[in-house]
């Protein structure tokens, strides 16, 4: 029987070593359809513990990214900013293919973490008070443009970018090439290439760029013809000195 | 003196029907066991809980809700793979009906076929009951979500936009990439369902077939970090090189089983990879088989 056994084994190694080229193969044609993007390492065991490393590595690491999100959500209601960035990590390197946990971390960190640094009762200095605010538009814009190496197939973070861009740091030009890098998606709503030109327009110096952008998305039908690319185009258009007859009439009510 | 004659079918060397039979009265035995239905209720429970469990979490409930129906999925249907198939073989032998079968005769390779069918059909119909409670519970909470959400969108909000927050609860909800998924978790099931009957077959007891395949079972989801250490890095004493040749070379490659949490996030799978995927996972079910009979064939009962 020992005997049998020990030629089962020689067969297995044999059926290992047919397979191997063929699995890596496959394994080489899932990583380019973004799975198994996660690297787990140990560096992130430092973090998650020894049982949830574990668990990750045995094929659960969806759940070990849930609950940790869980917790990110007890420190968010406790207001520990810093130990949410240290789950938020965690969370990003188990999953890195969900875009709600990118979006969420990069908006917890600039919009709320960052309200709460300008706000925080315990600095009396309002310079440091800014720069910890700074500090956490960064940490939020770090978290998607991270994001969005890992998910570069996906409008949604692009999107969250121009969002950002336009109102933490008020650039202009970096939103409307953001919200033009998700209009080019062809599953982007159609709100994209509206929003890339209303920040192109006011971008400093790339005013005529923004007036044709504006004017394609016009004549592109009524639909199109919504309160704020009107009032826009109309902005441009005095901008740029349009001549008069070249001009859109628009009623007295675009402002 | 007179003789009758009986006109008996002549005995045929492989016999489809012979392993049908095994495979649904091993199907009918394994139902009546009390294990399937303490796994079977359980996952349902787990299933039908995480519609709750999403209230503990904020914003993205379905990421929470998919992932735990289908880890639940995921961890029952190998459980149950390796429970029911650990104890098949044993149970034969101690209540002699492995004797009763094999004196009929049926070759061995008919009866381990058919044990491993009737294996195969109970994960089928676990993994069904279990994929049509996920697909209620998200259905419903889809809806649920679409009310809500339509009821709470500013009344300013376009029709564009009302209609893309739709299309946005309904791709974060139901995509039909999670069939795939789901006949991936059930290969997987199958893939240990094989190789716990090719442990059985030297085991001298089903503990050991359990904490073997246990064993195997975690050694599989690292494997792959093995080969390419094996293969890639130059470093290493001899010794450890042969370890992890060993290693690479006789557990299976788990990970390429674990597509189900890219497929939660998004992850739409191309037919083609799901097919060359799935062909893997038969490949290594028809592998295990084999190599059970090479063994059970010779084995002294």
């Amino acid at each position: 029987m020992m005997k049998r056994i020990s030629l089962a084994l020689v067969l297995l190694l044999l059926f290992g070593a047919v397979r191997m080229p063929l699995e890596q193969a496959l394994d080489k044609e899932h990583e380019a359809a973004f799975f198994r993007g996660a690297k787990l390492n140990l560096q992130l065991r430092e973090k998650i513990g020894q049982g949830s490393f574990l668990a990750a590595l045995s094929g659960f690491r969806s759940i070990v990214a849930d609950l940790l999100w869980i917790q990110a959500n007890t420190a968010w209601q406790n207001t520990e900013w810093g130990k949410m960035v240290m789950i938020f990590d965690s969370v990003v390197t188990l999953q890195p293919r969900v875009i709600m946990f990118w979006d969420l971390a990069a908006w917890h960190m600039a919009y709320n973490a960052s309200r709460a640094a300008r706000d925080n009762p315990k600095q009396p200095r309002e310079a440091l008070r800014i720069k910890a605010q700074r500090e956490y538009f960064e940490l939020g814009k770090d978290y998607l443009e991270r994001g969005i190496r890992n998910n570069p197939d996906r409008y949604t973070l692009y999107d969250r970018l121009g969002l950002l861009l336009r109102d933490k740091f008020e650039d202009h030009c970096g939103a409307a090439a953001a919200y033009a890098k998700a209009a080019e998606f062809p599953d982007a709503p159609g709100y994209e290439k509206r929003f890339a030109a209303y920040e192109l327009s006011h971008c400093p110096g790339r005013e005529r760029e923004a007036y044709e952008m504006l004017l394609k998305i016009y004549n592109m039908g009524p639909e199109e013809h919504l309160p704020t690319l009107l009032s826009r185009l109309k902005a441009m258009q005095e901008k740029l000195n349009i001549p008069e007859d070249q001009r859109i009439k628009f009623s007295s009510e675009v402002e | 003196m007179s003789t009758t004659t009986t006109n008996h079918p002549p005995h045929r060397a492989f016999s489809p029907g012979r392993i049908l039979a095994i495979a649904s009265n091993t199907f009918l035995e394994l139902v009546r066991q009390k294990v399937f239905y303490f796994l079977l209720i359980f996952a349902m429970v787990l299933i039908g809980s995480s519609a709750f469990m999403v209230n503990f979490t904020f914003q993205e409930k379905f990421q929470v809700l998919k992932d735990v129906s289908l880890g639940a999925m995921s961890i029952f249907t190998w459980l149950l793979a390796v429970l029911c198939t650990a104890m098949l073989l044993p149970k034969d032998i101690e209540d002699r009906t492995l004797y009763t079968i094999l004196a009929k005769p049926v070759p061995r390779l008919e009866y381990l076929i058919g044990k491993l069918l009737g294996v195969l059909g109970l994960l089928a119909a676990s993994t069904l009951v279990m994929a049509a409670l996920f697909a209620i519970v998200l259905y419903s909470r889809q809806q649920l979500a679409i009310v809500e959400a339509l009821s709470g969108a500013d009344p300013n909000a376009s029709k564009e936009q009302v209609a893309e927050m739709v299309r946005e609860i309904k791709a974060t909800t139901f995509t039909w990439s999670l069939i795939p998924g789901i006949v991936i978790i059930y290969l997987k099931a199958a893939l240990f369902a094989a190789l716990t009957l090719l442990i059985s077959t030297f085991a001298s007891s089903w503990i050991f077939t359990i904490v073997t395949s246990v064993a195997i079972y975690i050694i599989g989801h690292i494997q792959p970090i093995a080969r390419d250490y094996w293969l890639t890095e130059s470093g290493g004493t001899a010794l450890t090189k042969v370890f992890l040749a060993i290693v690479s070379l006789l557990f299976p490659d788990l990970q390429l089983f674990n597509l189900v949490d890219d497929i939660v996030a998004g992850n739409a799978i191309a037919t083609l990879l799901f097919l060359k995927t799935a062909a893997l996972g038969v490949i290594y079910v028809l592998v295990y088989l084999f190599v059970a009979y090479f063994i059970f064939a010779k084995k002294e009962l």
